[in-house]
């Protein structure tokens, strides 16, 4: 069975969702799906499917990047950690120092997010940095 | 009145000439239409060749063309083809890049440990299921070749 077949089910997932940019490509034993998703919830749901398809992604043969697209307009996030405060960094990587924190929960301005991993934060206190951007839900 | 007549003969003639045309256009569409390749659509009229569908790149819609105009009686073809959008090429990050960003986004998982080689993230360790999914998610948006997930799941 060939891996378009394996993932046939996410495919017509992604595309019944109105994945944008949808790309599938078959690479050396490895199907790449790459596309922008209204929502988070829509992403969510991809992988929920990938996950029934292949149990724990132990399989190695999927790279599912699906991302959420972020309007323009948008100035604020909402600190999505699993429970704890979430690293303000002076420049992009873990290997920068902490210059602050956000709480869980807490909604930051969002200053620039030309980076796609790391995004450029306020909070309010005041205190500017780099967060990591899985952490952070924009707000619409 | 003349000229009405004159004008007449003309259009019958003309007809007849044309409908005279009719096989010849039949036989040239058979001749391309047999010699093309799969999924292109050929169409004649009165010698002038149109060719309609989808095909794989720019070198095959040029072939088909060729072939068109090579075929005898053809007096001009009109190349309607399309060319198939080529899907964007996978990209896959540098190991540099890969490494340090893999780093960054294993941090907040400390039973999970990480290797990156030639594009390929191997996982080893142990995690809870409710967080593979979030360490899956960050991971897979950092252009990896593959992630080889090890991961022992509790």
């Amino acid at each position: 069975m060939s891996l378009q077949d394996k993932y046939s089910a996410l495919t017509d997932a992604a595309t019944a969702a109105g994945i944008t940019d949808l790309a599938v490509r078959e690479q050396d034993g490895v199907l790449y799906i790459d596309g922008t998703a209204a929502d988070g919830a829509t992403k969510d749901h991809l992988w929920e499917v990938y996950n029934q398809i292949d149990p724990n992604f132990a399989s190695g043969d999927l790279v599912l990047n699906v991302n959420v697209a972020i309007d323009a307009a948008v100035t604020h996030a909402k600190v999505v950690t699993e429970s704890s405060n979430l690293n303000i960094r002076k420049g992009p990587g873990t290997d920068q120092p902490i210059v602050g924190k956000a709480a869980h929960g807490e909604i930051i301005t969002l200053v620039n997010r030309s980076n796609d991993l790391w995004w450029l934060v306020r909070t309010n206190d005041g205190e500017e940095g780099y967060c990591y951007a899985q952490y952070l839900e924009a707000q619409a | 009145m003349k000229t009405t007549k004159l004008l007449m003969s003309t259009v019958i003639a003309a007809t007849l000439f044309l409908a005279s045309c009719k096989p010849k256009d039949a036989a040239i569409q058979a001749a391309i239409q047999a010699k093309e390749a799969a999924g292109i659509t050929v169409a004649v009229t009165k010698g002038d060749v149109t060719l309609t569908g989808e095909v794989d790149d720019e070198a095959t819609k040029a072939k088909a063309e060729e072939i068109a105009k090579a075929e005898k009686g053809v007096k001009s073809v009109i190349n309607n083809l399309t060319v198939k959008p080529v899907a964007a090429p996978v990209v896959i990050a540098d190991d540099s890049a890969l490494i340090k960003n893999v780093a960054d986004a294993t941090k907040d998982f400390p039973t999970v440990k990480a290797e990156v080689k030639d594009g390929v993230i191997v996982l080893t360790g142990e995690l809870k299921k409710a967080s593979l999914i979030t360490l899956m998610q960050h991971l897979s948006a950092l252009k990896p070749k593959k992630i080889d997930n090890k991961l022992t799941i509790k």
